[in-house]
């Protein structure tokens, strides 16, 4: 067996490069730079630099691409259009979540625990806090969880599919663990997403494993050949494709592998959360349609029991059980899964359009999570004697914020209805063309229980804003809960707004622009 | 002036929005601004209106284009107005009536500290439902919808203090998003069978479509219709929707919103032509909603929620008379609009008596009115015989004609549909007649700190205008069909047809059964003395005061089986896996007691849904693969 080297052509993967890049120069600033609240400027400055300088590139790549795209690394990764859009995608998320980040209290708190390495509750913590540590770690973890994103979103090869999926996800379980209150559920979250994080990789590998026996390649071109060459259809590839598929479900958070994702998305720092629940999810769906539209397009049939099946778990398990919830962020996480639902409506019957249906789906829903969460991080208890603490995430406590904080309020507002799919919002437009991507495939009594669930699971967003603008305060807690400004989170809150009005009433070059990424360099293969 | 149409929405629109974004330093004039706003567009509309008038019949159609909305591949869509006949109709109405219901308003909500913002709210739905109407696509039509659908639900709960107002709200707001998702189906279905949403596109298209999928289509539009227009089995939430300020159930709950639904399924005339299953029930719903409204209308003695019963009833014959075809069509917008009038006038009246009354509501302590508060009795007088369609005011003149036109046809249909709108003219006469003694003639029946007054006069002369209308509008549009011959582009031909029974006879036994309900109205109610409190009643009124029971209907058949639901799959996420594992467990290891209520025997719970769900799914794919 000889091993030859293979050609790396650099420039397309400039953008990974330069994000990972930065990652390790961030790696290097936490060594030099001894001051927290320096350490904590520079970090946020690199991490958003490359953030931009990575989205110019891909940007300016989209702009010179020549054909349809590039194959990278002999075959191992594919940039075109299609993972251009879902890099950039990425690569917004990731900076809108950097600013939330590095958004701080007016008393000068961050979302972060002062020393991660700690007990909760030891007399180190109190020390470190005493002394104003900062885990500025936070930094490089996110680039390289962006960075590994990207990667995923444009690798056509099982084995670096599952390379690209721990360069992402180890970052991720470090950083849902850094809560700085309640951290015991923090770090529970952290583990249990852990540990069935782990449990996915390892099905997802051994998918790989059956494919590469039966088809004897792990190179996504190849496996589509070896689905076709097969006579009737394989058991090996079958229970290969059904255990891929599955990992990558488990990312999106699709019932029934949605279990973490309540106690991931509560316990997280709200910071992380928005930067998960928006980029994770995109790039999951990324992968996901790369691998059905390259590998395994030939077994539409067979998986579309999977597809249905779990769109339609997800979206009434996700509607139904938000309905009770009364702890906001699980409400946003059980929501993420109806929405997880949504998604995999487009994928019924591999229409053409889900390919640019759903970059634009996933954009106007990560714009309004991290929008609603970087509202979260604002709405903070107040102790008696006026101290602020955390954020107050019991429904309850958003009584009456319309009268607290108007503005705030109504963004909240605005999210939650893109998150409804109500007209004008960026929400309604995603919805639109993912559903509208089904129905083209004959879907349509799936798009049928997607309305309907829709219709359903904007009770629950409603209610939540009926208890902002038309209840008022409770009698005695009129102290209880602080409105606390951090211009970086209310920068964030802004441009999600504007982004999902935007998106909702001039979605025109938006959606013309993923036209164009709708197109794969190497064609849907079957 | 035609193409200059989109600032009828823009106006109301920025409007709004200057009142909400300026905040309290806008309170002063607010409320002048939110006047000014809806008589531009009334202006506007009106200028539309001559020029339109000036063109030939059958150039009257005008497309306006707005911007590129969804624009790329199969979903080429563009935003742009249709401004013809059948809009033109509605913004006349809906800009007209608005705009003396703002001037009304400023009287009515004048110690209100939250006026501005109740006319940011009214623009707010201004705007939206002119969008409804202009919108030359059902998506479009669809933002409207869910405009005036938000506006509606803001001004309900506008007094939210109270909490069975809010209450009033969501159940407005539940209602209407079952209704949403027809629309929302509808959509889908046109899309997948007529190739886009756009009125041009379904409506070229729909001639070639199979009756099958015409009538889903119809069916689905005919749900969205019951959800915003209260119609059977939708019409639970119009009567709790009258929490809301009165202004508000005059302009959105009687005028122009809740009509939408009659707007919608007369625009779609072209896909009801290939449908005439959907068509049937269609008239058929409406028919049943007016016998149901009018009963309802009967037992209640809260003014406003007769009014509400009385107006659902109203809406069933427009409904009726849309389900007929090209026939009905123009009679239902003709009544619409006469209704539009009578029926706002009344509810300003309704206003005039609770602000003269300390805002009671409760007919039974009304009574005598008629000396206290002259002009109101006069122009709820006006409304009230143009309701029982009394030859010459307006309602005689909409109403008798889709009398006539439902006894059009063949078969039983005729008798049936016909027999409903008879019978339902005599109840409306009863229960009308019912309020209008109640209310303004009979003995005082006020309790000790009433003082009744007449209204400023801010809320007199449009209540005096808007009886005007109710009186001669009917006539001056009828002479000549020049209503039906202005719609008529819109609506198409309708061959003329000989009811089953001769006009004469259904004219005349509408018009005995009218005065045979006013008369014993008169009776139970002029005559004789009102008791102060309801008395005991026979099943069938309580069932009418209850509203048919129609909540409990909807808690039987929507609310429980959700409630359920919901317990089941919070139940199966949570202890079903986590009782099986915990199951298992416990055979294993007793010993692990304390560490299995830790959320270690979660994570295991997880991985095992997740396995079970792996091994599902791998033996469904795979059996059926293979």
């Amino acid at each position: 067996m000889s091993f030859t080297t293979p050609e790396i052509a650099w420039a397309p993967l400039a953008p990974v490069i330069i994000v990972l890049g930065a990652a390790a120069v961030a790696i290097l600033i936490e060594s030099f730079v001894r001051a927290a609240q320096t350490r904590r400027r520079v970090q946020l400055g690199v991490s958003v630099v490359a953030l931009l300088a990575a989205a110019g590139t891909a940007i300016v790549q989209w702009a010179t691409l020549e054909g349809a795209g590039t194959i990278v690394l002999d075959g191992m990764l594919t940039v075109d259009r299609q993972s251009l859009a879902w890099q950039v995608l990425i690569v917004v998320f990731g900076t809108l979540g950097m600013l939330l980040f590095a958004a701080r209290t007016r008393a000068g708190e961050e979302a972060f625990t002062p020393l991660g390495s700690v007990a909760p509750g030891s007399t180190e913590e109190t020390l470190a806090r005493r002394k104003g540590m900062q885990v500025t770690e936070v930094f490089p973890l996110a680039l390289f969880a962006v960075g590994g994103m990207m990667l995923f979103t444009s690798v056509t090869d099982l084995i670096f599919l599952f390379v690209a999926l721990e360069v992402f996800s180890l970052p991720l379980y470090i950083l849902v663990a850094l809560a700085r209150r309640r951290r015991f559920l923090s770090h529970e979250g952290a583990l249990k997403y852990f540990l069935l994080g782990a449990f996915s990789s390892a099905i997802l590998l051994f998918g790989a494993a059956f494919l590469y026996g039966a088809t004897g390649s792990t190179s996504y071109t190849e496996i589509a050949q070896g689905v076709a060459s097969v006579s009737g259809v394989d058991a090996l590839v079958l229970a290969g494709a059904v255990m891929v598929v599955v990992g990558l479900l488990f990312k999106i958070g699709a019932v029934p592998f949605h279990s973490w994702t309540p106690d991931a998305y509560q316990g997280a720092p709200t910071p992380v959360t928005a930067f998960m629940a928006a980029a994770t999810k995109a790039a999951a769906t990324a992968a996901l349609l790369r691998v059905v539209y390259e590998a395994f397009y030939g077994l539409e049939w067979e998986l579309s029991w999977l597809i249905w099946g779990v769109s339609i778990a997800s979206m009434l398990l996700g509607t139904v059980v938000a309905l009770v919830q009364t702890e906001l962020k699980r409400m946003l996480a059980y929501s993420s899964v109806a929405h997880a639902g949504f998604i995999l409506v487009a994928f019924a019957g591999f229409p053409d359009g889900a390919l640019s249906a759903l970059p634009f789906y996933l954009a106007s829903y990560g714009l309004a999570t991290l929008g609603a969460f970087a509202v979260i991080t604002q709405v903070r208890e107040k102790a008696e004697d006026g101290t602020v603490m955390g954020e107050a995430t019991r429904l309850g406590q958003w009584a009456g914020l319309g009268k607290r904080s108007p503005w705030l309020a109504a963004a909240m507002a605005l999210f939650l209805l893109s998150f409804a799919g109500i007209p004008l919002t960026a929400g309604f437009v995603g919805k639109f063309v993912a559903f509208a991507a089904a129905i083209s495939a004959g879907a349509w009594p799936l798009v049928l229980i997607a309305v309907i669930a829709s219709a359903a699971a904007a009770f629950f967003y409603v209610r939540l804003i009926v208890l902002m603008f038309l209840t008022d305060v409770p009698e005695g807690q009129e102290d209880a809960v602080e409105i606390d400004h951090s211009p970086l989170a209310r920068v964030v809150v802004v441009i999600a707004a504007a982004a999902v009005v935007l998106l909702g009433v001039v979605p025109g070059p938006v959606l013309a622009a993923f036209e164009n990424a709708g197109v794969l360099l190497l064609g849907a293969a079957g | 002036m035609l193409d200059l149409t989109w600032l009828l929405i823009a106006v109301p629109l920025a409007s709004s929005f200057v009142l909400l974004l300026l905040g309290k330093r806008a309170n002063p004039w607010g409320h002048w601004l939110g006047v000014a706003a809806s008589g531009t567009a009334f202006v506007i509309g009106l200028l539309a209106l001559i020029q339109m008038l000036g063109l030939d019949a059958h150039d009257r159609s005008h497309a306006v284009h707005l911007f590129s909305w969804i624009p790329g591949g199969e979903l080429n869509l563009d935003a742009g107005l249709l401004v013809d006949p059948l809009s033109m109709t509605f913004v006349m109405l809906v800009t007209f009536v608005g705009t003396l219901i703002h001037i009304y308003s400023v009287a009515y909500m004048e110690h209100d500290p939250n006026r501005r913002i109740f006319f940011a709210y009214l623009n707010l739905f201004v705007a939206a439902m002119l969008l409804l109407v202009l919108a030359d696509s059902y998506l479009l039509l669809f933002v409207g919808w869910e405009g005036v659908g938000l506006a509606s639900y803001l001004l309900i709960g506008f007094w939210n203090q109270k909490p069975e107002y809010a209450t009033a709200a969501n159940k407005a707001f539940v209602v209407n998003r079952i209704g949403d998702i027809g629309l929302i189906l509808a959509m889908g279905l046109m899309f997948t069978y007529l190739g886009g949403v756009d009125f041009a596109t379904v409506f070229a298209a729909a001639p070639e479509a199979s009756t099958a999928q015409l009538t889903a289509i119809g069916l689905t539009l005919l749900l969205a219709a019951t959800g915003k227009s209260a119609q059977f089995p939708l019409q639970s939430w119009l009567g709790d929707a009258m929490a809301g300020p009165t202004p508000v159930s005059a302009l959105i709950h009687a005028a122009t919103m809740v009509t939408a639904g009659v707007y919608l399924i007369v625009r779609s005339a072209p896909i009801y032509e290939g449908a005439p299953a959907a068509q049937t029930v269609v008239a058929a719903i409406g028919a049943f909603t007016l016998i149901l409204g009018a009963l309802i209308g009967m037992a209640k003695d809260d003014i406003k929620k007769a009014l509400a019963a009385s107006t659902m009833s109203q809406i069933g014959y427009m409904m009726l008379a849309a389900g007929l075809g090209p026939i009905g069509y123009a009679f239902a917008i003709f009544h619409l609009v006469t209704h539009g009038f009578f029926k706002a006038g009344m509810f300003l009246g309704a206003g005039s008596v609770m602000h003269g009354m300390h805002d009671q509501v409760d007919m039974r302590r009304y009574g005598a009115l008629r000396t206290a508060m002259v002009t109101t009795w006069v122009t709820f007088g006006l409304g009230w015989l143009a309701i029982l369609g009394v030859p010459p005011f307006s309602g005689f003149w909409s109403k008798d004609k889709i009398i006539e036109a439902a006894f059009v046809g063949e078969g039983a249909q005729p008798w049936i549909l016909g027999g409903a709108a008879l019978i339902g003219a005599g109840l409306t006469a009863f229960y009308m007649s019912r309020l209008f003694f109640m209310t303004f003639h009979g003995k005082a029946r006020w309790t000790d700190d009433q003082h009744p007054h007449e209204s400023p006069a801010l809320m007199t002369v449009p209540m005096i205008i808007l009886a005007v209308g109710s009186a001669f509008l009917g006539l001056f549009l009828a002479m000549g069909d020049r209503f039906t011959d202005w719609l008529e582009p819109v609506t198409g031909h309708a061959e003329h047809h000989e009811p089953v029974l001769p006009v004469p006879v259904i004219m005349v036994a509408t018009l005995l059964l009218v005065a045979l309900g006013a008369w014993v109205a008169w009776r139970k109610y002029g005559a004789a003395d009102v008791p102060e409190t309801a008395p005991a009643a026979s099943l069938a009124t309580i069932a009418a005061r209850n509203d048919m029971f129609q909540d409990s209907v909807n808690r039987g058949v929507f609310e429980r089986p959700g409630t359920h639901l919901t317990r089941t799959l919070v139940y199966a996420d949570a202890a079903l896996v986590d009782g099986a594992v915990d199951k298992t467990a416990h055979s294993f290891a007793r010993t692990g007691e304390s560490v299995r209520k830790t959320q270690n025997g979660q994570v295991r719970s997880y991985a095992l849904t997740m396995l079970v769900g792996l091994v599902i799914v791998i033996i469904v794919v795979v059996q059926g693969g293979l």
